[in-house]
């Protein structure tokens, strides 16, 4: 087993094959490591998909196109572990929005607010 | 608690003990606040810069589709173990162990070589290098995240813990050192007055044995 973690990615088809070109893909038996996201994908799917990456031991970063996040925002809302992280990105329709990314948010509380 | 000198001295060398406890904490408090704005800022930055990333990756993607067709499904369905993995190590900043990744390349063989075969192939390695840029500077940003988030929790408990000498552990041993202090006095002054009834005493039988001498002299 090796030592490094592996990156773990939710998103629509452009997103996830961009990823797996860049040679972040891993399948084996037990399963894959990326969710591919499309119009008709249940909910419930992407919401088992998110707790599974991030209760297991070898996924060190999880990636999110932006707009899935959003839709299991209620599951992010409640996610504090440091590892996995996870980064939410834009994707081909969706253009980055800092005002939905919750790291953003409190980003932001903290530079405004001048830390606690 | 008993009253007494050297209970004094231990309670005198605790407060100190605290007070110099509860000054380096709030220096690490300070330092770590800081760090933590440095952070917030990278992270401000390297998102929106990020942004403009993806938009290219993504114009990559689409170039690579009208040239190369549909080869999406291909690359989802070949067989694949990862070839870039994340390593994690810890940095130590002002005393907090942050976690920190780092990308590195296994050496495996590439994946999907034959992708391109058919045609477009050179689009194909562009949308491997864009995402491979884009990438990089996510496993950045995850880093910085991580580390943000886990500073957050260690500026949260040291701040508890400077609250906690302030007000509890320093005010209970200046109310324990005020305690010993009243009854030293009351002790003293019982002592005074006990000193002063014993003289009294002494000076009148004194003075009766001095009478009585005088008597059998004369």
């Amino acid at each position: 087993m090796e030592a490094g973690k592996l990156v773990a990615v939710i998103g629509d088809e452009d997103t996830v094959t961009g990823f797996l070109l860049a040679g972040v893909g891993h399948r084996t038996a037990h399963g894959s490591n990326f969710l591919i996201v499309k119009q008709d994908t249940p909910l419930q799917q992407v919401e088992e998909a998110f707790q599974s990456f991030s209760t297991r031991d070898d996924v060190g970063i999880i990636l999110i196109n932006q707009h899935i996040a959003s839709d299991i925002r209620h599951i992010l809302k409640d996610y504090n572990e440091t590892i996995p992280t996870v980064l939410e990105i834009p994707s081909k329709e969706h253009p980055y929005d800092p005002e939905q990314d919750y790291i953003m948010q409190r980003v932001n509380m903290y530079l405004g607010g001048g830390g606690t | 608690v008993a009253p007494t000198r050297m209970a004094q001295q231990t309670y005198k060398a605790k407060k100190k003990a605290a007070e110099g406890g509860h000054r380096l904490l709030k220096k690490k408090a300070d330092a770590l606040k800081m760090k933590f704005r440095d952070y917030a800022k990278a992270i401000a930055e390297t998102k929106s810069g990020m942004s403009s990333d993806a938009s290219s990756a993504f114009f990559s993607l689409t170039q690579a589709e009208y040239a190369a067709g549909n080869f999406k499904q291909k690359v989802a369905e070949g067989s694949m173990s990862a070839r870039i993995r994340i390593g994690g190590s810890v940095d130590n900043v002002a005393g907090v162990k942050l976690p920190v990744f780092t990308k590195y390349d296994t050496g495996a063989v590439a994946d999907n070589q034959s992708l391109g075969l058919i045609g477009g192939g050179k689009k194909i390695v562009a949308v491997r290098e864009k995402f491979t840029i884009l990438l990089d500077k996510l496993i950045r940003l995850a880093s910085l995240q991580t580390s943000f988030v886990t500073l957050d929790e260690a500026i949260k408990i040291t701040n508890r813990r400077v609250n906690a000498l302030e007000c509890v552990t320093i005010p209970k041993i200046e109310n324990l050192l005020k305690y010993i202090e009243r009854e030293l006095d009351e002790l003293e002054r019982e002592d005074f007055t006990r000193l002063k009834l014993v003289k009294k005493k002494k000076e009148v039988t004194q003075k009766l044995e001095d009478a009585a001498k005088a008597e059998r002299i004369a």
